[in-house]
């Protein structure tokens, strides 16, 4: 625990900052309303980052989402994601709950998806925002297995990332910003696609029909 | 080797490493490029730049309280927050948190700074660097050379012969073979880890959280897998607001890599029950910090955000690449950053030519000429030198007398060398000679008096 107290690092360290006297500076102008993004640029951005981008409606999305899944073997998704997206989908979904959580090795099995929402999605930077809410799940979740399903609804597509923080409803939640699959440019500057991350990265953007 | 001389030696060496610079040239002047195409897309580019700069101008005017109020959030929401004065401390404070042999590492400059690996190699403990290319230099045994890209320094080859001969055995040189064998490497290690190690790229002092930007997910799962995450901060990475990030999340992917935004950026306040890493500590150290605090001029170092967009346009970094400047801060804002934390690496003020392209690529716009001319106190000889000279130049009667005696010794003494003392500077540069006839000469000659 951090000490307190006179002779402490705590109270040497403030004391250090105070006696540097740095004038006053002021604050920036405060934040605008959150601007609504077009699904059309999330949509190119993301693809940009080579991820697979599916547009959808309502109607066909257990379609789209059984035809993504064709090749897995185990499915998993978080608790509180709507039955009915996986209707289609011919295989059983395993859900992580608190009562039963999946472990790192469970999640780890080649073959594995999971299934998740997002809590809010940045059209400019092509990114999807997780925040570990209901249909999100732990972080591990969307972390281990290989291949990450994530699905954007209606309205949930904001314009930049400032439009995002302020649109996200807690702030201390575990925060997970996903743009593209994992990637690493470490070997002369070239990028390439999947590392530790999911390798697999699908986005379905729900149209608003 | 003296402090004053450590830079123009190591640069002597490194200039004679031709394979060195066709590898530096390539991923500089990729990444450059690369960076040049995305910030043209931000319309507000420019506003933006002087935002970064004005948040953090607020962050260091309130540090100390800022620092209060993340600790008490921070500490509300769970975790535990330690406090270092020095390296040393630091290194203390994570080594007697630590009771297994092994952890996993987030790549970070901070605990580079430290010597934390180091330190923590003396108590038994090895630590893992998971980042692609901070594993490449660990495998190596060798320092990173670039605050983004460590093995920038690595051509694929290299890369190929160092797995080839530690953890893929047979492994080709295709970047994605590369990338795959460094996986299966670290895979294992990241499912059975127990205690994880990171930095931070920002701390909010509103609500107690850590940020870590990233590219491959070795950070998400040094952050999420371990039972305990050890985080150590520099004291100048706060930010007051959740909302500042809405600044630094646009500024730092595009000047750093050249993305729209890098693949993961992690967010974290605390402890959250079911979620992560159950205990998690904090260590915020100064090691130095506060000294450059004091300095009006040096202060805005501190604004730096670690993009590394400063060396990747620098001529002399482009050239000698990141070993020789010495420390773990290199190119332009290492220049500034490393004799100010340490008061010593005194030749690397020197170590510019002014150009002032890292002034221009700046997303928090810190002016590194400014503080660099700022830093290079003239050596004690040079100081009754260059006060002479300024008396003359400023006193037109002498200043036409000077050119006289200049023009007469010139004409006796036709070298353009200097004998010793000053022979030193003209080892380097030719002695300039005086005009025979100035403007003002030939404009009183051909114009009469005016």
């Amino acid at each position: 625990m951090g000490a307190r107290g006179p002779g402490t690092a705590r109270e040497e360290i403030l004391a250090r900052i105070a006696a540097a006297a740095v004038p006053p500076a002021r604050a920036p102008r405060p934040q605008a309303a959150i601007r609504e993004g077009s699904t059309v640029m999330l949509a190119e951005r993301i693809a940009e980052y080579r991820a697979t981008v599916v547009e959808c409606t309502d109607a066909d999305l257990a379609d789209v989402l059984a035809e993504l899944l064709a090749e897995t073997v185990h499915l998993v998704v978080p608790s509180g994601l709507p039955p009915e997206w996986l209707d289609r989908c011919s295989m059983d979904a395993v859900a992580d709950s608190p009562k039963h959580p999946l472990t790192a090795a469970e999640l780890d099995r080649p073959g594995t998806s999971v299934l998740t929402g997002c809590a809010v999605a940045i059209a400019r930077t092509g990114t999807v925002v997780l925040d570990g809410g209901p249909g999100q799940g732990r972080r591990l979740l969307t972390l281990v297995p290989d291949h990450h399903i994530c699905l954007v609804r209606p309205g949930q597509t904001v314009d930049d990332v400032p439009d995002a923080l302020a649109a996200l409803p807690d702030p201390a939640r575990p925060l997970t910003f996903v743009s593209g699959p994992s990637a690493t440019s470490d070997i002369e500057l070239r990028r390439i696609e999947g590392v530790h991350g999911p390798r697999r990265l699908n986005v379905v953007i729900m149209g608003d029909r | 080797m003296s402090q004053a001389e450590a830079f123009p030696k190591a640069a002597e060496g490194k200039l004679a490493d031709t394979r060195l610079r066709a590898t530096l040239r390539g991923a500089t002047h990729t990444i450059r490029d690369r960076r040049t195409a995305v910030v043209a897309e931000v319309g507000d580019w420019e506003d933006l730049r002087e935002l970064g700069r004005t948040v953090k101008e607020e962050a260091l005017a309130d540090l100390g309280s800022l620092l209060a109020r993340f600790e008490e959030r921070a500490t509300a929401a769970g975790a535990t927050v330690h406090w270092a004065r020095d390296a040393a401390e630091a290194c203390r404070i994570v080594a007697d948190l630590i009771t297994v042999t092994e952890v996993v590492k987030v790549k970070s400059m901070a605990t580079q700074e430290i010597g934390l690996n180091e330190a923590l190699a003396a108590r038994g403990v090895h630590a893992v660097e998971t980042d692609l290319a901070e594993l490449i230099v660990q495998l190596a045994d060798d320092k990173p050379s670039h605050l983004l890209v460590p093995a920038i320094h690595y051509n694929r080859s290299q890369i190929r012969d160092l797995f080839d001969a530690s953890i893929a055995a047979g492994v080709d040189d295709d970047p994605a073979a590369l990338a795959e064998a460094a996986r299966l490497h670290l895979r294992e290690r990241f499912l059975t880890a127990s205690v994880g190690v990171s930095g931070a790229n920002f701390a909010i002092a509103e609500t107690g959280s850590l940020v870590v930007v990233e590219s491959e997910g070795n950070g998400r799962m040094c952050l999420t897998l371990p039972d305990t995450l050890i985080s150590v901060v520099g004291i100048e990475k706060i930010v007051p607001r959740f909302a500042d990030l809405g600044v630094f999340l646009r500024l730092l992917p595009r000047s750093s890599t050249g993305e729209r935004m890098n693949p993961y950026t992690s967010i974290w306040t605390g402890v959250t029950p079911g979620d992560g890493p159950q205990a998690v500590h904090i260590v915020l150290v100064d090691n130095g910090r506060t000294r450059v605090l004091r300095d009006p001029v040096g202060r805005q170092a501190l604004h730096c955000i670690r993009c590394s967009a400063c060396l990747n346009v620098c001529p002399v970094y482009e050239r000698v690449g990141g070993h020789a400047y010495g420390h773990t801060y290199s190119g332009p804002i290492g220049a500034i950053l490393a004799p100010q934390l340490t008061g010593g690496h005194r030749s690397l003020p020197f170590a510019s030519t002014l150009c002032g392209a890292c002034y221009e690529v700046c997303p928090v716009k810190i002016n590194i000429p400014e503080v660099l001319v700022h830093l290079r106190e003239p050596p004690p000889a040079e100081q009754p030198v260059m006060g002479a000279v300024s008396a003359v130049l400023s006193r037109p009667r002498w200043y036409r007398a000077g050119l006289r005696l200049a023009r007469w010794f010139a004409a006796m003494a036709p070298a353009r060398r200097l004998p010793w003392p000053l022979s030193r500077w003209t080892a380097v540069r030719d002695l300039p000679r005086p005009e025979q006839e100035t403007f003002r000469d030939w404009w009183t000659r051909t114009h009469g008096r005016t």
